[in-house]
């Protein structure tokens, strides 16, 4: 049985219809990237599974517990952190206070404590009192990923984390992701970045204007397949 | 005029306008909340400390702190059903809510206690005095200002050493991605506002012992507050407690060049500040 999964998942935003029943399943200890275009519905997928848009409680499976209608500070405290789109970090807290909020509504046994964070993005440690955002884009990017890891969470949801970077400072990111996958999150990546995307994922899903359009492993997938998955294909 | 015994007096006024103003200082800080009926509540706590001392004949500090508690479960209460439904992105709401509470305490203290003037006695330390050399000050004064600094490195302290305290600054930012965080702003405001009534309660016991109070007294104590919280600057208690401090100084020395002018003194001490800092003097939180 799948660790996480959705059911015909629809989410609005008002009259505005941005999901039509998609299903998705990530395995424990996978990896699963969702790609495609601007306003596919990828960063809404993400909110859907962690309790920021509301949906019908059957709708997100966790563990074999419908959490389609739980709020996202209980969907949190079930074991499933998001990094969220823009980093968002608290611009009150230093790096390391917005490390440590991270775990502090969740006490779970696991690898990640401040110092294996700071032993993953090294750079943190001599940063640790500046102010969370003094710290440049691929760095916040780091506090962010540090902070939702600090809960020890099940599963991590990272959304658009190559968003705004250069692309070194992308690999340098990606870098840690296989110690954070041997430290047992099972993940879900959100990436415009299709490379990067193919490359940490075991299993890709395209999605375009609110559905799913194409699904497999990596290798499995021609560019062809992608690119009219992505666009849509031509008539 | 002897120059330093005004100053001197001013400041230490200065610490109990610090004190009415360090629980607004805090609850506008954490929710962007302006609770219009502040004043009114610290007339409240004035009186529930006064029924504490005539019904049990405690002494007032005792008395202080067996309110204390009641009082944080009133603002606990008020924050979960009343106010916690009326804050969102409107600022309208809050202020109605908090004019119409305003209304209602005033209303409901008159009923219950008459519009008579009353005062909270605090025995031999009313008149107590300390000689400082070139000033003599009152024992009270003199409690009532370190009683403000007490507070003050207390909430600091709260704020930046304890996890409750990275959760009221994390959800002063961002109140949507604290929940990622699995915090629940609407417990977080809860307590905010519960600890708010506790330094309540102890500017209410410094108030009713210092001079007369009565039901309609409120709204006065309010604009002092909200003037020491804006010269402070958002976010700095210790700005608080300088803006109390300012506008004491400002009224102390208003006063002693002619009676009539200290109320007015203050206020034209806040507008001149603000003219030279409008953010404040030393503004920390971001807006």
């Amino acid at each position: 049985m799948p660790l996480l999964s959705t059911h015909a998942l629809t989410a609005r935003y008002g009259d505005f219809q941005a999901l039509f029943g998609v299903d998705i399943a990530l395995e424990a200890g996978q990896t699963l990237a969702i790609i495609g275009a601007n306003g596919a519905g990828k960063t809404t997928l993400l909110r859907a599974i962690a309790g920021v848009l509301a949906s019908d409680p059957g709708m997100v499976m966790f563990d074999g517990r419908a959490i389609g209608a739980l709020t996202a500070d209980q969907v949190m405290v079930q074991g499933i952190a998001m990094v969220p789109e823009g980093r968002r970090l608290f611009p009150s807290l230093s790096v390391e206070e917005n490390l440590l909020i991270g775990g502090q509504m969740r006490r779970s046994a696991g690898p990640w404590t401040l110092q294996t964070v700071y032993e993953l993005f090294p750079i943190l440690r001599e940063k640790c009192r500046a102010p969370g955002t003094a710290l440049s884009g691929g760095q916040q990017q780091m506090v962010a990923i540090g902070r939702a890891l600090m809960s020890n969470p099940r599963v991590l949801l990272c959304d658009e984390i190559s968003l705004g970077l250069a692309p070194v400072v992308i690999r340098d990111i990606y870098a840690a992701f296989p110690r954070i996958q041997a430290g047992g999150a099972s993940v879900i990546v959100v990436e415009q970045d299709i490379g990067q995307a193919l490359q940490v994922a075991s299993r890709v899903y395209c999605m375009m204007e609110g559905r799913v359009t194409l699904s497999g492993a990596p290798d499995g997938l021609t560019r062809e397949a992608i690119h009219a998955a992505y666009f849509g294909a031509m008539a | 005029m002897n120059w330093l015994d005004t100053i001197v007096q001013g400041i230490l006024l200065g610490g109990l306008y610090a004190l009415f103003a360090a629980g607004l200082s805090l609850v506008f800080g954490i929710m962007r909340l302006v609770n219009l009926a502040h004043g009114d509540l610290i007339v409240l706590a004035a009186y529930l400390v006064l029924v504490l001392t005539s019904a049990l004949g405690l002494n007032p500090f005792l008395a202080a702190l067996i309110a204390a508690p009641i009082m944080f479960g009133a603002g606990w209460v008020l924050q979960r059903v009343v106010l916690n439904r009326v804050l969102g992105a409107d600022i309208l709401p809050p202020l109605l809510v908090t004019f119409g509470l305003s209304v209602v305490i005033q209303n409901a203290l008159q009923q219950g206690f008459s519009a008579d003037s009353r005062r909270i006695g605090a025995g031999a330390l009313e008149t107590a005095s300390v000689d400082l050399g070139p000033v003599t000050v009152g024992v009270m004064p003199v409690l009532t200002f370190a009683s403000a600094v007490a507070v003050i490195l207390a909430l600091n302290a709260l704020f930046y050493r304890t996890a409750l305290g990275r959760a009221f600054r994390a959800t002063s930012d961002d109140p949507a991605t604290a929940r990622l965080m699995g915090i629940r702003p609407q417990a977080v405001f809860a307590q905010a506002t519960g600890i708010a009534m506790i330094v309540v309660t102890i500017a209410a016991l410094y108030l009713g012992t210092r001079a007369n109070f009565d039901p309609s007294i409120g709204p006065a104590r309010l604009i002092y507050a909200f003037e020491a919280v804006i010269i402070g600057g958002l976010g700095s208690l210790w700005g608080t407690l300088a803006g109390g401090v300012i506008i004491g100084v400002a009224q102390t020395l208003g006063a002693a060049v002619n009676p009539e002018w200290q109320i007015l003194s203050g206020h034209v001490a806040f507008l001149l500040v603000l003219l030279v800092r409008p953010r404040g003097l030393f503004p920390r939180a971001y807006d």
